[in-house]
């Protein structure tokens, strides 16, 4: 037994050197989501152990999901995009200026939050790509220009009170036989928002999208060497601008659904949700540097944020920094993982 | 391809197996916490408070956040889940949602806004969970979702604070159009400046005063010295500035005296008279002593044992009153004044000794 145990773990060790990078870095973030939700599990109790707050993460994050995504895309290629978090606080205020004062219905808000996204994206990409603008400037103009037009479409915050659309803010997807019974004997349904599902829908077409599709591939060459790209005879601008585009059009249906969860347009809205995305999409293995990354990575670098925000507030440790401290010392931890990991590799493999 | 499909399946391998064992040791916790909650209840379980509070922007805040912790500290049977919303309803909505999961008895909600409640308070109310709002207010549909509201009347604290300055002004006989006041307000928008900015605009009108200037000062200390600076350029004539918090009046002073100008209650030899509320800050409380503030309208953020009380009234059976407001006082030195009357109910002031 024991020596069966043993071979399976050399061949274990065997895989970690044939993996691709990309692999081995997803498998590392999921090992550490899970190694840290049983951890909460086993030390927190109660709370953590039923469905319904693994699936509130879900609801909360849903839109976080979707941004992460479009940012992973523009990563692999090598790029940045820090104007999602702008776009996604512009779409929710003209939604809810839309919806609340004029009258709109929520189709036509849905049109104008992609509306807005494919625009942000379209002239970010076409700066980046055809005029060789560095994306970081690029995006930060966008982020500030999102967040100006955001205050002055609307300064106030303020709650939409449309029928049509309270109803779809108010729709919950029922689970059957995950719900729980509260120690007053009451029991509690589980459920998740519409945005979860839009969530999820968006994680698998990225997903196929980047692992069997020509563009998707060409993403990963692009980000990984230029050269090389160009001379496979990828067309290199065309690629960084639809990843920019896409990235634009995820943070529209992103914001959407932010919106959704929300129900108000504030010029606060989504504050730092670009960086937020970053650090998911690091976290889930995509390297800045382009050319790695996963989009399952992603989903599980925000479930993983997410979830060390659960377990600091939970453990008491209320002060607001405890939860940028705990972020920063685990992105610190997933990156020296990273780096000495990909070291180690390339010292022992060499061959791929 | 054979090699590719190898590196896909292994962290899916790799998943699967530690799902196991999350499964296993998921199904050992359940047993071990179903032996401590028995071993509990031996002891009597504690009551668990989750308490959402809105953030921690100025004094007050800091103080009430203080007087909830020191109430249910965990020794004699009350304990407290404490969760920092910074400014964001969305945080305050997943902490409410996270209580509910951890199975708390009583919710407290300090909330940010006033609308927007309804789905979530609803969902506290499904797991029977009693809600007990303080501070500001909630705006839902169906007052059966909260149990009772603890918190200021900010219009009555303006409205004393004003009947203070007319009874001073009769006193000294200063006629009402040479009151020149100017307004730093608060964060425009928070249910503190709009009930103090409202109080002071009836009190001009209904006396005939003359109001120069609504500026936000945004509840702090040095927006407050940068408004009245520039208001001091703008006008002249200010003799009465009305400051919606202590913050705000440590900085207005500090301007008027970089000006050159004398703060104080004695209009008519020059002085310029400064008004303000809450009455936390231990500097402004002994700038009231000195007679540089003339007056300040008490905002009591001491709600931790009224929430306490409520609490008890309903482990007990009982109905708590809907809305509770405290009881909240006024500092000044003058010792003319005695009391104040709004809406014809007398209000004494606490003459603060020099």
């Amino acid at each position: 037994m024991s020596k069966n145990a043993n071979t399976n773990k050399v061949r274990l060790g065997d895989k970690m050197k044939n993996m691709t990078d990309t692999n081995l870095l997803l498998t590392i973030t999921i090992v550490v989501f899970f190694l840290m939700y049983i951890g909460a599990v086993v030390f927190q109790g109660k709370g953590f152990l039923k469905p319904q707050t693994f699936l509130n993460i879900l609801n909360a994050n849903a839109a976080l999901i979707i941004v992460s995504c479009g940012l992973s895309l523009v990563m692999i290629t090598g790029g940045i995009d820090i104007s999602v978090g702008g776009v996604v606080a512009l779409i929710s205020m003209c939604c809810a200026v839309w919806l609340d004062r004029k009258g709109g219905n929520v189709f036509t808000a849905v049109l104008i939050a992609l509306g807005i996204g494919l625009l942000f994206g379209i002239v970010q990409g076409f700066l980046v790509a055809y005029l060789d603008i560095q994306p970081f400037i690029v995006t930060l103009a966008g982020m500030f220009f999102a967040r100006g037009m955001t205050t002055i479409v609307n300064t106030n915050p303020f709650n939409v009170e449309n029928e049509e659309f309270g109803a779809l803010k108010a729709a919950r997807i029922i689970i059957p036989g995950l719900g729980s019974t509260t120690k007053k004997g009451i029991y509690v349904n589980a459920y998740i928002e519409i945005g979860v599902v839009v969530a999820l829908l968006v994680v698998l077409v990225m997903f196929c999208l980047l692992r069997w599709t020509k563009l998707g591939r060409s993403f990963y060459a692009v980000g990984g060497n230029q050269q090389s790209a160009l001379m496979l005879g990828i067309n290199v601008r065309r690629t960084k601008f639809l990843s920019h585009v896409l990235c634009g059009l995820l943070a529209g249906i992103g914001g959407f659904v932010y919106f959704m969860h929300v129900g108000s347009g504030s010029p606060s809205h989504a504050s730092g949700m670009e960086m937020n995305a970053i650090a998911s999409s690091i976290i889930g293995g995509t390297m800045l540097t382009g050319g790695v990354g996963n989009i399952i990575g992603t989903f599980f670098g925000v479930l993983s944020l997410s979830t060390i925000q659960n377990i600091v507030s939970s453990a008491g440790l209320d002060q607001a920094w405890w939860t940028g401290i705990t972020i920063a010392a685990m992105l610190c931890l997933f990156l020296v993982i990273q780096s000495v990991v990909m070291a180690r590799k390339k010292k022992s493999g060499g061959k791929k | 391809m054979k090699h590719r499909l190898k590196s896909i399946l292994c962290p899916v391998v790799v998943t699967a197996m530690l799902l196991c064992m999350a499964v296993a040791c998921g199904t050992t916790s359940i047993e071990e916490n179903s032996n401590t909650v028995e071993e509990e209840i031996i002891e009597k379980e504690p009551i668990v408070v989750g308490f959402s509070q809105l953030g921690a922007e100025s004094d007050w805040r800091s103080a009430n956040t203080q007087s909830m912790k020191s109430s249910f500290t965990g020794l004699d049977g009350y304990t407290m889940i404490f969760d920092d919303g910074q400014q964001k309803q969305a945080n305050q909505i997943m902490a409410i949602r996270k209580f509910i999961q951890q199975e708390v008895d009583y919710i407290v909600l300090a909330p940010v806004t006033e609308n927007g409640w309804d789905t979530v308070l609803q969902e506290a109310k499904d797991a029977n969970i009693p809600v007990i709002i303080v501070d500001r207010r909630v705006n839902v549909e169906d007052e059966s979702l909260f149990v009772c509201w603890i918190g200021s009347d900010f219009e009555l604290e303006a409205q004393k604070a004003t009947e203070w300055l007319h009874q001073y002004a009769e006193n000294k006989k200063i006629p009402a159009q040479d009151i020149h006041i100017v307004n730093i307000q608060g964060t425009l928008g928070a249910s503190a400046q709009i009930g103090r900015t409202k109080g002071l605009q009836d009190a001009a009108e209904k006396y005939g005063w003359d109001l120069l200037a609504e500026v936000t000062g945004d509840f702090t200390q040095t927006k407050g010295k940068e408004v009245m600076k520039s208001l001091l350029q703008e006008y002249d004539n200010i003799n009465v500035v009305y400051c919606e918090n202590d913050n705000e009046a440590l900085g207005a002073i500090e301007a008027l005296e970089e000006a050159g100008k004398k703060v104080g209650s004695n209009l008519i030899n020059g002085e310029v008279m400064v008004i303000s509320f809450d009455g936390i800050n231990e500097k402004a409380r002994s700038y009231v002593q000195e007679g540089k503030i003339s007056c300040i309208a008490e905002c009591n953020p001491l709600l931790g044992p009224l929430v306490r009380v409520a609490i008890d009234t309903v482990e007990s059976g009982g109905v708590p009153n809907k809305y509770y407001y405290v009881n909240e006082e006024i500092f000044s030195a003058n010792p003319n004044i005695t009391s104040v009357t709004v809406d014809k109910k007398e209000y004494p002031v606490t003459i603060v000794a020099k």
